[in-house]
């Protein structure tokens, strides 16, 4: 029952394909004018959401940790990156200042110490991976050592992440407060606007995507995918057998906020803005429904979920905004309980279905391992 | 005459002063007399000095009634009418004007009507008849009656107020009204207001030791409206070097600090703990489907929000009723009009009302979707987050996206001040709520035979239903009746907050923490937890005056407090894993 069935059904060379469209191909057809700048905007941040998404699955689909902290590691990246971004702004802002705006609105008249190092791109890139990471370690050793799984996992991250966006919301903080950060103009050295900037950012988001998808599908192939999974289906026996889970745990837990946060960062120049509303806990919460959606434990399956999703949202909440949040929530509620592998497992799902069907026409027995795959908890 | 009394008009006060000592004496003829009639007597009197006199008098029965008439006779609506042996008859108007433009009248001294010898009434006409007049002396006085009458309002918060208030700009002058009125005060709370001004004015004595002991006084009353005025006092001491008063005044600041702080504490004790009530009410409910059941229901706050609209029907049904249009229809619904006597009748159909319609949401919630997903908790977190957006989407659509208005009782805006601690109503009332949810939740879980099937049930539910018990129904019961704890949450947050389709979200992440915090399963954890965790958060505010930094605090503090109990503050203990 613990196989994730699509992906070793899906055959290698449709991913790669996939793979090569989004990397190559998009970026080609956007060169040639046949995708206009704004598509192609607006994929990069879908492409930054499936990475979210990819992020989430690791913790949940595959460890069973059900994160709804990964929005504030997805904004905390997309902050230090906006950091950066704010003091390349120089003097282009509004009022003139070597400070960014909001400083200057503010009233402040020097640069706070711990925004200098930002300066300098390659910091501020460390420092997105850092960030996250030691935040997760912090928070991760003190849950995993206590012992804290299941709801109250959840419920924990919940609170941090309400905390996190508390604090973020105050001007004390010195990270732009309500409206954080905004009017980007270059990023190492290229200005924003070019479609040149746009087709690279692009590009960045949709090879970050295709390694992260590589480096997770390796990691859950290997042993320690093994063990990973078997936590997320009995903890306990894993701990008997003399594994030190708590450990595991932890190292997936700050995998999973390095890869949010590395999203995070890509996101922000390409939406052009991030503030405290990006780390909500009904972001994460969102970020949840489309690995649910997509499928989790599948890889695959949260990337066509976030770039779906986003993709009707856009559309949906356009056309129908009364009732986009009905149908959202509404067919949230009937994945959850009917379709517990998402869409990449639906064809599965039928196919058990069928099969059972069948089974009892011919009056045999239904097989064990059919029945099993298709009411996987 | 008029223009030397008004030469000697910055003498009369001081003839004021001195007449206080002596209308004593010269009052006791007056005694018994009505108001009006000392008013009659005083329009006739023969010179301005027994004008005042009279008035003054008066001071001894500060009533309401004087200022009226001061006010009748300034606006010349009293006529002296003299008859044709020249007796002089303080009259007032009566009725309609005739033809002539003649009115009748009455005596101001007992209301009768004024006859002329025949027994016909006299008719005068304004124009002709003398109004009795006044000059700047007489209103100087009447204006110093009228003061002591505000100061001896019978209406003891008025009288109380009236006193406070004359102590500002410390005038000498009001020093002997108040101290008149402190020797026929009864009531301790006006008596201390007395005391507390008659020492705020004496700071501005001229006499060393008065200002010495006015300053002591004030410390032993912890006088937290001198405070301001004591620090000027040390200052200006200071520079004058005035050792006595420097001492004095140090220690009367000390003493009221004291006060002060302690009042501060109580303030932070009283509000913690309405802030925990507040808590324990809406995460009571949580308590019994998370707790209990294990159900991790994140449509708890729209349950909240279902009372809360529910409350805010019933109002309307009470009141002009109400037009909705949701999904296109629209829906009038009629209302009673009530008025005043029946909207205090409406909260006490809305707190039953708010928790039968959150229930039988409940109910639908859980027959739809909950039932299917008792064992899987995660996947019972995510589906009923999808339910809250549909909740919240759907109370949008009926009732729009804005705030609602929900009037609160008006006794809920006043307070109570016990040695100057304040305790709001509102808050006082939130206290008495939790604790008669929390009764009835205890009641009901251990005195009530389905309370035995609900403990039954989550203790062990194949046993349970080896026994007979019928746990679907068991479990439907539960659920509802923990979402209708939620609806009576949403009626009491519909008193002190607002009313809108996200307003459970405000709820939502603290409510769960409390029940983490006090021990999943338990409601007396959640109870403990609850004002722990209100009374930790306002103490934090308070020192650090920073509601937010506050909060995050004591997020972290639960992060580290789990550190220590993993299971919340009361372990349900159990054999098995997993």
């Amino acid at each position: 029952m613990n196989k994730t069935p699509l992906t070793s059904r899906l055959h290698l060379p449709l991913l790669l394909a996939a793979a090569v469209f989004l990397v190559a191909v998009m970026p080609m057809l956007h060169a040639f004018g046949v995708i206009q700048d704004l598509t192609l905007s607006l994929w990069g941040k879908y492409i930054c959401y499936g990475i979210l998404a990819v992020s989430i699955d690791l913790l949940w689909g595959y460890t069973g940790l059900l994160c709804l902290g990964q929005a504030l590691f997805f904004s905390i990246g997309g902050y230090m990156m906006g950091m950066h971004l704010m003091l390349m702004i120089g003097k282009l802002g509004q009022y003139k200042s070597e400070l960014p705006d909001f400083f200057v609105f503010l009233g402040h008249t020097y640069l706070p110490s711990f925004w200098k190092p930002f300066y300098s791109f390659p910091f501020a890139v460390a420092m997105v991976i850092l960030v996250p990471a030691v935040l997760a370690y912090v928070f991760g050793f003190l849950a995993f050592r206590s012992r804290i799984k299941g709801v109250y996992f959840s419920i924990l991250t919940q609170a941090l992440t309400y905390g996190a966006a508390l604090l973020f919301f105050r001007n004390e903080l010195l990270m732009g407060g309500n409206n954080g950060f905004t009017d980007f103009k270059t990023i190492v050295g290229a200005d924003l606007r070019l479609p040149e900037t746009k087709r690279g950012l692009y590009i960045a988001s949709a090879l970050l995507l295709v390694v992260v998808v590589a480096f997770c599908k390796w990691l859950t192939h290997s042993r320690f995918g093994l063990i990973q999974r078997a936590i997320r289906d009995s903890e306990n026996r894993v701990l008997f057998s003399g594994y030190a889970t708590a450990n595991f745990k932890l190292f997936i837990f700050v995998t999973s906020a390095i890869i949010a946060g590395l999203a995070g960062s890509l996101f922000v120049p390409q939406a052009g803005i991030i503030n405290p509303s990006e780390m909500t806990t009904e972001k994460s919460l969102e970020a949840v429904v489309w690995v649910a959606l997509g499928g989790r434990g599948t890889l695959v399956g949260p990337v066509i979920g976030a770039i779906g999703v986003n993709a009707i949202k856009s559309w949906a909440s356009r056309a129908y905004p009364d009732y986009w949040l009905l149908i959202l929530g509404g067919t949230f509620v009937l994945i959850v309980m009917f379709m517990p592998k998402g869409i990449v497992g639906l064809p599965g799902q039928i196919q058990g279905i069928i099969q059972r069907w069948r089974n009892k026409n011919n009056d045999e027995a239904p097989t064990v391992t059919e029945k099993s795959t298709a009411t996987d908890p | 005459m008029r223009t030397r009394i008004s030469q000697i008009f910055t003498r009369c006060f001081t003839i004021a002063l001195l007449v206080a000592g002596w209308t004593a004496t010269a009052a006791a003829q007056e005694e018994g007399k009505p108001i009006r009639e000392v008013i009659a007597a005083a329009t006739v009197a023969e010179s301005s000095a027994k004008q005042r006199e009279l008035i003054l008098s008066l001071k001894l029965k500060p009533l309401p009634e004087a200022v009226t008439w001061f006010d009748q006779w300034k606006g010349g609506e009293i006529f002296i009418y003299k008859d044709a042996a020249g007796l002089a008859t303080p009259v007032l108007l009566s009725g309609a004007a005739d033809g002539g433009g003649a009115f009748t009248t009455i005596r101001v001294s007992d209301g009768s009507p004024l006859l002329a010898a025949d027994g016909s009434p006299v008719r005068i006409k304004p124009k002709e008849v003398e109004a009795a007049e006044t000059d700047s002396g007489l209103r100087k006085v009447m204006k110093e009656v009228a003061d002591l009458v505000a100061l001896a309002d019978p209406d003891l918060a008025k009288r109380v107020r009236a006193i406070q208030d004359s102590a500002i700009g410390q005038k000498a002058e009001k020093l002997p009204a108040l101290q008149l009125l402190k020797t026929t005060e009864k009531h301790p709370k006006a008596l201390r207001a007395l005391d507390e001004s008659i020492s705020i004015i004496q700071l501005r004595s001229s006499v060393a030791e008065e200002r010495v002991a006015a300053l002591s006084r004030l410390g032993e009353l912890h006088s937290l409206s001198a405070f301001d005025t004591i620090k000027t006092i040390l200052a200006e001491s200071e520079k004058a070097g005035d050792k006595a008063m420097i001492a004095a005044s140090t220690g009367a600041l000390l003493k009221i600090e004291r006060h002060i702080s302690r009042i501060n504490a109580a303030g932070t004790a009283f509000r913690g703990v309405s802030l925990g009530s507040v808590l324990l009410v809406v995460a009571i409910g949580l308590a019994i489907t998370f707790g209990l059941m294990g159900v991790i229901n994140m449509a708890h706050g729209e349950f909240i929000a279902v009372g809360a609209y529910t409350t805010y029907v019933i109002q309307n049904i009470f009141g002009a009723g109400l037009k909705l249009s949701p999904f296109g229809f629209s829906i009038s619904i009629p209302g009673m009009s009530l008025g005043e006597g029946g909207m205090g009748l409406y909260f006490a159909v809305a707190i039953p009302a708010s928790f039968i319609v959150a229930a039988l949401v409940g109910i639908v919630l859980e027959r739809s979707v909950i039932q299917f997903l008792y064992k899987r908790p995660l996947e019972s977190l995510l589906a009923t987050w999808g339910v809250s957006l549909v909740m919240q989407q759907v109370l949008k659509l009926i009732f729009g996206s804005n705030n609602v208005q929900v009037s609160s009782p008006s006794w809920l805006s006043g307070n109570w001040t016990v040695s100057d601690i304040v305790f709001g109503w509102n808050r006082v009332f939130v206290i008495g709520f939790a604790v008669v949810i929390i009764v009835v939740t205890w009641l009901v879980l251990n005195k009530t035979s389905l309370g035995l099937l609900i403990r039954a049930v989550m203790q062990n539910r194949n046993m349970a239903a080896c026994m007979g018990v019928r746990t679907e129904r068991v479990n439907t019961m539960t659920f509802a009746f923990g979402c209708g704890l939620a609806g009576l949450a949403g009626a009491f947050l519909s008193q002190i907050g607002n009313v809108g389709p996200s307003m459970g979200q405000l709820y939502i992440v603290d409510a769960f923490m409390t029940v983490v915090v006090g021990g999943v399963g338990n409601i007396l954890g959640t109870v403990i937890s609850a004002l722990g965790i209100g009374i930790a958060d306002q103490t934090l505010q308070q020192y650090l005056g920073n509601p937010v930094i506050g909060k995050i605090l004591v997020l972290g503090a639960i992060i580290l407090f789990l550190q220590w109990r993993p299971a919340g503050l009361f372990v349900t203990r159990s054999r098995s894993l997993d």
